[in-house]
């Protein structure tokens, strides 16, 4: 597994998230962020990535009862992994809606659960897949070109 | 404008002493929830909001935001506050709604 790693410039940052560590959520947010800075990425990029990282281990901390967030960063793209183990997402299409929300009263009053985080990690991700068993947790896996899409295709 | 002077010219409560007193505010956001805020509020952007529990801090760090602006002279904890200094936010407290202070510090930077 480290082999792989050895001969190119590949960064992997792990974050475990326990059950309603919103707090963490926010910060691990905040140092892919730094980290990607450093690497001297694109302003709006960093932005997109920032957000699906936010609102994927948000959706850890609110729905599941533990899960990691795993950013692996590639030459040309960054993948955003969350796995966790909970509730799970009875109907993906439905979640993805905006102003869908399973979130309880309590966590909607803190002014989290409104529905948007999937809506909001689908307009910042270029590829996007969520699986999910009812009962067991969900796995959510984002891509984000670091070039835009449109010039790879015409490259 | 920055944040001290944005303070100032407002009457505003600064209650995490000389933190981002310095730092240049562009414009500003209002908004409670903070899938919101995350996915619009601009750069250089001060936080109106009446949400005060400590995770909206991870937010507003997230988005580099200089200050969070509490309406109507909401209650505050001290946790809040001294977790606002450590993450380098500043708060800043008004007595007005945050629909009126939404409209106030528009017209500050509108004025430059």
């Amino acid at each position: 597994m480290v082999d792989s790693l050895t001969y190119t410039p590949q960064i992997t940052l792990e974050f475990k998230i326990g059950e309603k560590d919103f707090f963490v959520a926010g910060e691990c947010a905040s140092r892919v962020k730094k980290t990607l800075q450093q690497l001297g990425l694109k302003q709006d990029v960093i932005k997109r990535i920032a957000i699906i990282i936010y609102e994927a281990a948000m959706n850890v901390a609110i729905h599941a009862t533990s899960g990691m967030v795993t950013v692996h960063v590639e030459p040309d793209a960054i993948t955003i992994r969350t796995d966790d183990v909970g509730a799970g997402i009875e109907d993906i299409d439905l979640a993805m809606k905006e102003g869908y929300s399973t979130a309880t009263y309590e966590i909607r009053e803190m002014g989290f659960g409104a529905g948007m985080g999937l809506s909001n990690i689908k307009q910042c991700s270029d590829d996007l897949k969520i699986e999910s068993k009812v009962g067991v947790g969900t796995t959510l896996n984002a891509k984000v070109y670091f070039q835009d899409q449109a010039r790879q295709a015409d490259g | 404008m920055t944040v001290g002077e944005l303070a100032g010219v407002l009457g505003l409560e600064v209650l995490t002493g000389d933190t981002n007193l310095d730092r240049e505010v562009r414009s500003g956001y209002t908004s409670d929830l903070l899938s919101d805020v995350i996915a619009n509020i601009g750069d250089d952007a001060v936080w109106i909001t009446i949400q005060r529990h400590v995770n909206i801090l991870g937010v507003a760090k997230l988005k580099d935001v200089p200050a969070i602006i509490i309406p109507r002279k909401l209650q505050l904890e001290e946790g809040f506050i001294t977790k606002a200094r450590q993450e380098d936010i500043a708060i800043l407290r008004g007595s007005a709604s945050a629909f009126e202070l939404s409209g106030l510090i528009y017209n500050e930077l509108k004025r430059g």
